[in-house]
């Protein structure tokens, strides 16, 4: 059962609802912490829009009239390729998370349904990605980057993405795989699938795990700043956190122009958030599968 | 076995994540993905098939400048030659070194590599990735001197072209000084007078610094009241043969001097940044800031309306002599792997010209081209800080030149964590002068063993 | 529903590959079972299965190509160092050895190292307690819990150069946002430059990491909570146990496994991290390194930093360290506390 159905079953049943004291304690606290969670956010949105000294003077009030301006964003237009930096990432993100996913479930697949002798060395063999930080192999993959010419590429960074999520999501898609019932697919078989049909018409059954390793792996890719840093700096392949970072960089002592460059990477991450936040969250609290 | 009770244990939590996201949505993501990478290939087609004008980038660590090059300097080359465009393409200070690495080593880097002096150059050259500048036309417009911070150790062969020097100093608000009626300095007793006036009336903070970013308190402190107490060359070339320490004489002297600043800085200063200092002294919220030249430009651009003085670095009882901070600071090279030779190098003829020196002095204040070449400086300010290369002996900062060859200790970064500490009160100035002299002396040769 | 929907499936799959005959009812074909038993029985030789080989491929080879292959070599480098002529030779463990005991090299790697583990500790004793706790009260039925869970999760989807940025920005002497704020509630005189002082650096940056990162742990001890069967809940009220009693005695040993996740999870991440010290302190993690980590002392060694030249040799020295560091910790989770955990049944 999901989180929903959970919580709206609880009402109907003889636990006694916890009394308005109680419960208003917990509202206080649980808004105290989202307040404490919104209010960086909201202050770096409000003053980006506000003059210079009103930045200074009054931190918390909101643009008026007369301290309303667009300064930073006109600053950040003509100095910074935002939308270029978006396309990238946008780009370097949907392709990694489009590999990971078919790449993992074809192994995972491979994994759960058939018994031969390596199945549990490579299992074990592609579950040590899980605990190993990509990162600490930096060295080799900028030397490898080099070898293979593709430094300052997508390419790069969406094959080191790709590499980055395919462990946790060859786990948890071949542990998924496991519990699927083998009728289904002997009886495919017995008809006449190619086992490569089998696997295409498998998918479908294990959209919950998709939509798992999707939300896992996407926010740590979005968000990356090591590997565009160091293999993927240039102007044109530059990301959304790296264009970020390095106009925040350039343009350190513009306030205007800095808090204008950090709404825009905040802004539009957040609105996607919360437009399928209910997906996400539901997904990531709904209950046993069976 | 292990791995199926990590199954169970692990896969129900984990596993459970995100069951909701809808195949329409994946479906959308695959044919937004299609169409992008369908308008990424066709830019691609687009841009090749584009102009035959020769493109160059410069890289570089002045990313303040970034506007003036845009507007002012690049549009007259440009215009000179017109079939070669060039993009001036800075990265911050403090990551440019390790990112201009990376780039270099990935061949990735721009045809123009704006040169730090000395070492981290020197470096660059030897690993074959700047050229030799000896045949450029222009060249000998450049004293050896000047030269001598991007040439090789026997000074035979020069691989950038120097830019431009930067000039130490005070930078001072001169409505402040005039309503609090205070007189420049030009002793310690007298600056340190100063800055106890400025902080008995309360409204404005009397110096103007953080130490957060740490390198201030080198560059900006210790390098800048320094030289006039280990007597500039003669102190500086001492540390290099081994005839002087860090921890005697006037290199310790020198340390604390710097404590004596340390009442007067903004509250809060260990959080400041180096932009942020910049913000206070530009809104006016500030008397004196211990600056480099190269400031005068950056306040002139966030703040035209500030009144902006200057005074060179006081002297002390036992050093009467001035001497200034005269350090070469920037040059431009060649990349070895550029594609467009050719053009790089009538751009650095260009750079090695007096209408580049003229071009640049004026449009950057405070950055004082090498060249042996007439130039006028409009900017009174600018002009001040020239002024004192007459009125005082000069020499520059003393981790550049060989004492920053080693990775572990670095001298130049220990410098700067030294600075900091002793105006942050957490070191006492022969604490700070120990720390350095002890960590150049375990791997430098010459001053091995003192 | 799901029930139907892979009958649906069922119905589908046997469409496609088997004609219906006249009844409706999906033709067998007993020729296809006997010549199946028939090949298993008689003929040993089976095909090779080339299709496991073509799903298992395209993985293996992008995780070995990009993340064992460049990992090997960045370890190999770590026993390799410059000769006096320049070329590399190789050294064997004589780089661990000289990160170890040269002192040079082992004061800042055990300062980095010490500041890690306080960094994981604030984590471990902040963000997955106040995460815990944030669950608990999310898992009983409020109204707008959903609301709470959004609003609790946002910072986490933030990069982290924003959020070093934005707090650097709200702690900044010069800006005096926080000393607004403790000027309201009275407490201004206790305002510090926190970021600035070497005792307050790492746990100012330790709960900037907290607040940033307390969703994860947050959702993932929800969907254990609410995995708890109510019935035990409801048996445990029925005979007089209070809220205390019920998290220790029930839901606490229940979510055993998730709190053993979630800390393995921590470590790895913690021990990893560098982004957000990168971001607020810069490479040189001031005031005089009070805020290096072992993934600051990485960049720093490896790339160099203002004149500082890069080492790449110890850098992958430092690296190959922290590798056993990480392994370490995993492998105590997975065999000691595994091995605990198998004595609880749910």
């Amino acid at each position: 059962m999901g989180l929903m159905e959970r919580l709206s079953t609880r009402s109907k049943r003889t636990i006694p609802r916890p009394n308005w004291p109680v419960t208003l304690a917990i509202h206080a606290a649980l808004l105290a912490y989202s307040a404490l969670a919104l209010f960086p956010v909201l202050l770096v949105v409000v003053n980006a829009f506000k003059e210079r000294l009103a930045i200074f003077s009054a931190p918390y009030a909101l643009p008026n009239a007369q301290t309303f301006t667009l300064e930073g964003f006109r600053t950040l237009q003509a100095n910074a390729n935002f939308p270029a930096y978006f396309l990238n990432s946008i780009v370097v993100t949907v392709s990694a998370l489009f590999l990971i996913v078919l790449v993992s479930s074809m192994a995972a697949f491979a994994l759960a349904e058939y018994r031969f002798r390596l199945n549990t060395l490579i299992g074990l063999y592609l579950a040590i990605g899980i605990m190993v930080p990509i990162r600490l192999g930096t060295v080799g993959i900028l030397q490898l980057a080099v070898e293979l010419n593709l430094v300052n590429t997508l390419l790069i960074l969406i094959l080191v993405y790709t590499a980055q999520g395919i462990p946790l999501a060859v786990f948890v898609l071949s542990a998924f795989m496991r519990q699927l019932p083998r009728d289904l697919k002997d009886a495919a078989r017995i008809d006449g699938a190619s086992e490569y049909r089998i696997y295409w018409l498998t998918l479908p059954l294990v959209r919950p795990a998709i939509g798992s390793v999707l939300a896992i792996s996407m926010i740590p890719i979005w968000n990356d700043l090591w590997f565009p840093l160091i293999l993927a700096p240039g102007e044109r392949t530059k990301t959304v956190v790296l264009g970020a970072s390095v106009f925040l960089g350039q343009f350190v002592n513009d306030y205007n122009a800095v808090l204008a460059a950090l709404t825009l990477a905040i802004v539009p991450a957040v609105l996607l958030y919360f437009a399928f936040s209910q997906q996400l969250i539901r997904g990531i609290t709904s209950g046993a599968l069976k | 076995m292990v791995l199926s009770t990590f199954n169970c244990v692990c896969v129900s939590p984990i596993y459970i994540l995100a069951r909701g996201f809808k195949t329409e949505v994946k479906e959308m993501s695959k044919r937004i993905g299609l169409f992008l990478i369908t308008a990424i290939l066709l830019g691609f087609v687009g841009s090749a098939l584009a102009q035959n004008k020769v493109r160059l980038t410069i890289e570089s660590w002045r990313n303040d400048d970034l506007k003036i090059w845009q507007e002012t300097i690049l549009p007259a080359f440009m215009k000179k030659y017109p079939n070669i465009e060039v993009v001036f393409a800075p990265t911050a200070p403090t990551e440019y070194n390790a990112v201009l690495d990376t780039k270099l080593k990935a061949g990735t880097a721009g045809d123009l590599i704006t040169c730090r002096p000395f070492d981290k150059s020197l470096e660059l050259f030897n690993a074959k990735h700047l050229v030799s500048l000896n045949d450029l036309p222009g060249m000998n417009n450049f004293s050896e001197v000047a030269r001598a911070a991007w040439s090789t150790d026997d000074g035979k062969t020069t691989f950038c072209v120097p830019m431009a020097s930067v000039i130490h100093g005070f930078l001072y608000n001169k409505a402040i000084f005039r309503e609090l009626n205070l007189q420049v300095p030009s002793t310690e007793a007298q600056f340190l007078q100063v800055l106890r006036r400025v902080q008995q009336s309360g409204r404005y903070i009397p110096l103007v610094m953080g130490t957060k970013d740490q390198w201030e308190a080198a560059t900006m402190g210790y390098q800048n009241i320094g030289p006039t107490l280990w007597r500039g060359e003669v102190g500086r070339k001492g540390l290099i043969a081994g005839t002087q320490k860090y921890n005697e004489g006037g290199f310790l002297q020198a340390f604390e001097a710097l404590a004596k600043w340390r009442p007067f800085l903004p509250r809060g200063y260990q959080a400041l940044s180096y932009p942020d200092a910049q913000n206070l002294f530009a809104q006016g919220r500030g008397a004196i800031y211990p600056a480099g030249s190269w400031d005068i430009g950056v306040f002139r651009q966030m703040n035209p309306k500030l009144e902006l003085g200057a005074f060179k670095p006081y002297t002390f009882e036992t050093a009467r002599q001035c001497v200034i901070n005269d350090h070469p600071d920037i040059a431009i090279g060649l990349n070895a792997a550029s594609k467009n030779k050719e053009a790089a190098r009538t751009f650095l003829a260009w750079v090695a010209s007096a209408e580049f020196a003229q071009l640049y002095a004026n449009a950057l204040p405070g950055f004082f081209p090498l060249a042996n070449v007439q130039y006028t400086i409009a900017d009174p300010v600018a002009q001040e800080f020239l002024s004192w290369r007459k009125q005082c002996q000069t020499s520059f900062r003393t981790a550049y030149q060989i004492l920053s060859r080693n990775a572990n200790p670095n001298n130049e970064n220990d410098l700067w964590n030294a600075s900091a500490q002793v105006l942050n009160g957490t070191f006492t100035p022969k604490q700070a002068a120990d720390y350095v002299q002890t960590r150049l002396a375990s791997w430098y040769g010459p001053q091995k063993g003192r | 529903m799901r029930a139907c929907w892979r009958a649906h499936l069922r119905r589908k799959l046997c469409e496609l590959t088997v004609p219906a005959s006249a009844d409706g009812q999906p033709a067998r074909n007993p020729s296809h079972w006997v010549r199946s038993i028939l090949a298993g029985s008689s003929m040993r030789r089976k095909p090779f299965p080339w299709h496991i080989l073509v799903f298992l491929a395209p993985a293996v080879a992008i995780y070995t190509l990009f993340m064992i292959y460049p990992l090997i070599g960045s370890l190999l480098l770590s026993l390799q160092n410059q000769g006096p002529d320049g070329a590399t030779v190789f050294v064997g463990l004589q780089n661990y050895l000289t990160l170890f005991t040269s002192k040079t090299w082992s004061e800042p790697f055990w300062n980095a190292f010490w500041n890690n583990v306080e960094f994981f500790l604030y984590h471990m004793l902040i963000q997955n307690p106040v995460g815990l706790l944030l669950a608990l009260l999310l898992a009983s039925r409020i109204r707008g819990g959903w609301l709470y869970r959004t609003l609790i999760f946002t910072p986490t989807i933030l990069s982290v150069v924003i959020v070093g940025f934005a707090w650097r920005l709200i702690l900044n002497p010069a800006w005096g946002v926080s000393q607004g704020i403790l000027d309201a509630v009275g407490l201004g005189s206790l305002n510090q430059p926190w970021l600035g002082l070497e005792s307050t650096a790492l746990p100012t940056l330790s709960l900037i990491s907290v607040w940033q990162n307390i969703g994860i742990p947050m959702l993932l001890f929800l969907a254990a909570l609410v995995r708890i069967p109510d019935e035990l809940l409801e048996a445990a009220r029925v005979d007089g146990a209070g809220a205390w009693t019920v998290f220790w005695r029930i839901q606490l040993p229940l979510i055993l496994p998730t709190v053993g996740i979630v800390a393995v999870l921590t470590f790895v991440g913690n021990f990893n991290a560098f982004d957000l010290i990168y971001a607020t302190q810069g490479a040189l993690a001031g005031p005089n390194f009070a805020s290096d980590i072992l993934g600051t002392f990485f960049f720093r060694t490896f790339f160099g930093y203002q004149l500082q030249p890069g080492d790449p040799y110890m850098g992958a020295t430092v690296a190959g360290v922290m590798l056993l560091i990480i392994l370490t910790g995993v492998l105590i989770y997975l065999f000691a506390w595994q091995r605990r955990l198998q004595n609880i049944q749910f």
